[in-house]
């Protein structure tokens, strides 16, 4: 069974990266827009899914990653920023899980619901009256295909270590806290610890998601990568497919992209509530995710069978 | 210039504790997280200006008439989409997850309707500009009337809540959830009436802001937000503290956009949240 999954793995992500090779460029863009949130969903997964924790500061680490390549472009190769980019979104991870994690979730929530635009006013704010600019350009020569394939990478990367945490002692710890963590607190789990590394974590892969992406811009500023419907997005497509599976953000994430790529063309002004109505129907119809279904079907399924056997 | 800095802190944060208020009535009684809070200010507000913009009635009246419906709006709302959730949940954390998620929704709805229907400008409109001497500093009418009505709402619902048999039962249910039905308080009820309340005061908070500035269908994600900073900096639940935080965070905020930069009263307000919850995490005033 393991092998199989790891088989079937492989033969997925050959088949993904050579999906760019067939079509144009326009068709480069919309891979790119998807897997980038497939990993921005099985990354926020990566810490919330277990953990139970809502984060909602996804595009502040984004944005954090965008404007780092958009602020080092023309100092430095995209390799090394990528890296520089990597440790600033540790070190931001570090200081807000400090400060939040080892309290109530709710607080965790309550500083992650701002986090983003705290981010974008100091930019801001430094950038007008420190630099006299807002706004700046990148120029760097990525192909469309190639950052899709860094995209994919990270993709394989994320979902990797998300197999890898929920098959190793990590795994058993997070799963503990995220059922109840008093328990797991007296059954000497760091709790605060492994909650913290795992926020960490998360928040990397994200800001490399961003910082992969940023090329694609030309043109950035403070309001365009810091646009908060990136985090809503991200929490709604892991939440539909299910956080607390490997593919449960993939599976999420997939279909909701495609829906909203059409809504926007279709219907651009009613994106918001569309969005709204998409969150409360998970809620109420689907609170553990689509992938969850399938578990119900298959019990429905042994039920009848053992049924029609006596 | 200090002084009048002070004066203009203490109108904003007045709106602020006034409708950080209803925020710490019905996350503290009702235990719901509403992050969709700022949508009914508002709402509240959007109706103040439709009454004065275009029937030309005083925004006072406006303020009368939006309670009742604040109230009536929340009190639905609970009845329709939270009671079905707090009778599903297993425990306190997945409401609490559940109710995050679908006020995420609603705050999302929300702000497309208004948007479809009011658009993404300013809404705003102009009453009691004449500027008034207050102890040396030079403020609109509208501001100080603003103050005084925040005031007035806070004191009048701290009295209730500390003097009559009704506020007593709420306390009650705040306090000791699981004891509170032991003396006969009907806590579904109590936990209805304390989220219909809270909207009250939110649609109120809102009619109060319309009366001193203009305002946009998007800015309720930050009223919750400045709101949720200062609850937890009261302390949840905790009326006075909420009062008072209000008005450090108001001004705080007026000094800093006098002092460094307008654009910087969010970061301000998250500085001072940061340092309450790593040195007061149960609030200032536990």
């Amino acid at each position: 069974m393991k092998t199989f999954g790891i088989l079937t793995f492989l033969v997925l992500a050959v088949g993904m990266a050579v999906l760019p090779l067939g079509i144009g460029d326009y068709g480069h863009g919309v891979l790119v827009g998807m897997m980038s949130y497939i990993v921005l969903a099985s990354a926020w997964a990566l810490f919330s899914g277990p953990t139970r924790y809502v984060s909602l500061a996804t595009v502040a680490f984004f944005g954090i990653g965008a404007y780092t390549v958009a602020v080092l472009a023309d100092h430095l190769p995209f390799g090394a920023i990528l890296v520089v980019a990597g440790s600033i979104g540790l070190c931001v991870a570090l200081l807000v899980g400090l400060a939040t994690l080892r309290l109530a979730g709710i607080y965790f929530v309550i500083f992650s619901f701002g986090l983003a635009e705290l981010v974008r006013q100091l930019i801001t704010w430094f950038e007008t009256s420190v630099n006299h600019t807002l706004g700046r350009y990148i120029f760097i020569e990525v192909s469309t295909a190639q950052i899709y394939w860094m995209l994919l990478g990270l993709g394989i990367i994320t979902l990797g270590l998300r197999w890898w945490i929920g098959n190793s002692r990590l795994g058993l710890a997070v799963n503990a806290i995220g059922d109840d963590e008093t328990v797991a607190r007296h059954a000497g789990v760091n709790v605060t610890g492994v909650k913290l590394a795992l926020f960490a974590v998360s928040s990397v892969l994200i800001t490399l998601a961003g910082a992969i992406q940023a090329p694609r811009w030309t043109y950035v500023e403070p309001s365009i990568v810091f646009n908060p419907t990136i985090s809503f997005m991200t929490l709604v497509m892991a939440l539909l497919g299910g956080p607390g599976r490997l593919w449960g953000p993939v599976a999420g994430a997939v279909p909701l992209y495609f829906l909203f790529e059409w809504i926007a063309t279709r219907f651009p002004d009613q994106n918001a509530i569309i969005l709204g109505l998409v969150f409360v129907a998970i809620v109420f119809l689907v609170p553990g995710g689509l992938l969850s279904l399938i578990d119900k079907w298959r019990a429905r399924a042994r039920a009848a069978g053992e049924q029609a056997h006596a | 210039m200090f002084f009048s800095t002070l004066v203009i802190g203490l109108v904003l944060g007045g709106t602020y504790a006034l409708i950080a208020l209803g925020l710490t009535i019905q996350y503290g009684i009702a235990r719901i997280m509403n992050l969709a809070y700022g949508e009914i200010t508002i709402a509240g507000a959007f109706f103040v200006f439709l009454l004065v913009s275009s029937m030309g009635l005083s925004p006072l009246l406006g303020l009368v008439l939006v309670v009742p419906l604040g109230f009536a709006l929340s009190w639905l709302l609970y009845g329709i989409v939270f009671h079905p959730l707090v009778k599903r949940a297993s425990h306190a954390g997945q409401l609490e997850i559940d109710s995050i998620l679908v006020t995420f929704g609603l705050m999302f709805l929300a702000q497309g309707l208004f948007t479809m229907f009011f658009g993404s400008e300013f809404a705003g409109y102009s009453w009691l500009q004449t500027p008034v001497n207050l102890l040396g500093a030079k403020i609109a009418a509208g501001r100080v009337l603003g103050l005084l009505i925040a005031v007035l709402i806070g004191g009048g619902l701290w009295l209730a809540m500390q003097r009559t048999r009704w506020g007593v039962n709420l306390r009650a249910v705040a306090n000791h959830p699981e004891f509170a039905p032991l003396v006969g308080i009907n806590r579904n009820s109590a936990a209805r009436v304390a989220f219909g309340l809270g909207g009250a005061i939110a649609a109120a908070g809102g009619a109060v802001m319309s009366m001193y500035q203009p305002f946009t269908a998007v800015d309720g994600g930050f009223l919750t937000m400045k709101a949720l900073v200062i609850v937890i900096m009261g302390g949840v639940g905790n009326l006075g503290g909420a009062l008072m935080a209000g008005l450090m965070i108001g001004v705080v905020e007026a000094y800093v956009s006098y002092a460094i930069d307008p654009g910087l009263t969010l970061a301000a307000t998250y500085t001072i949240f940061l340092g309450v919850l790593l040195w007061r995490p149960k609030g200032l005033f536990a």
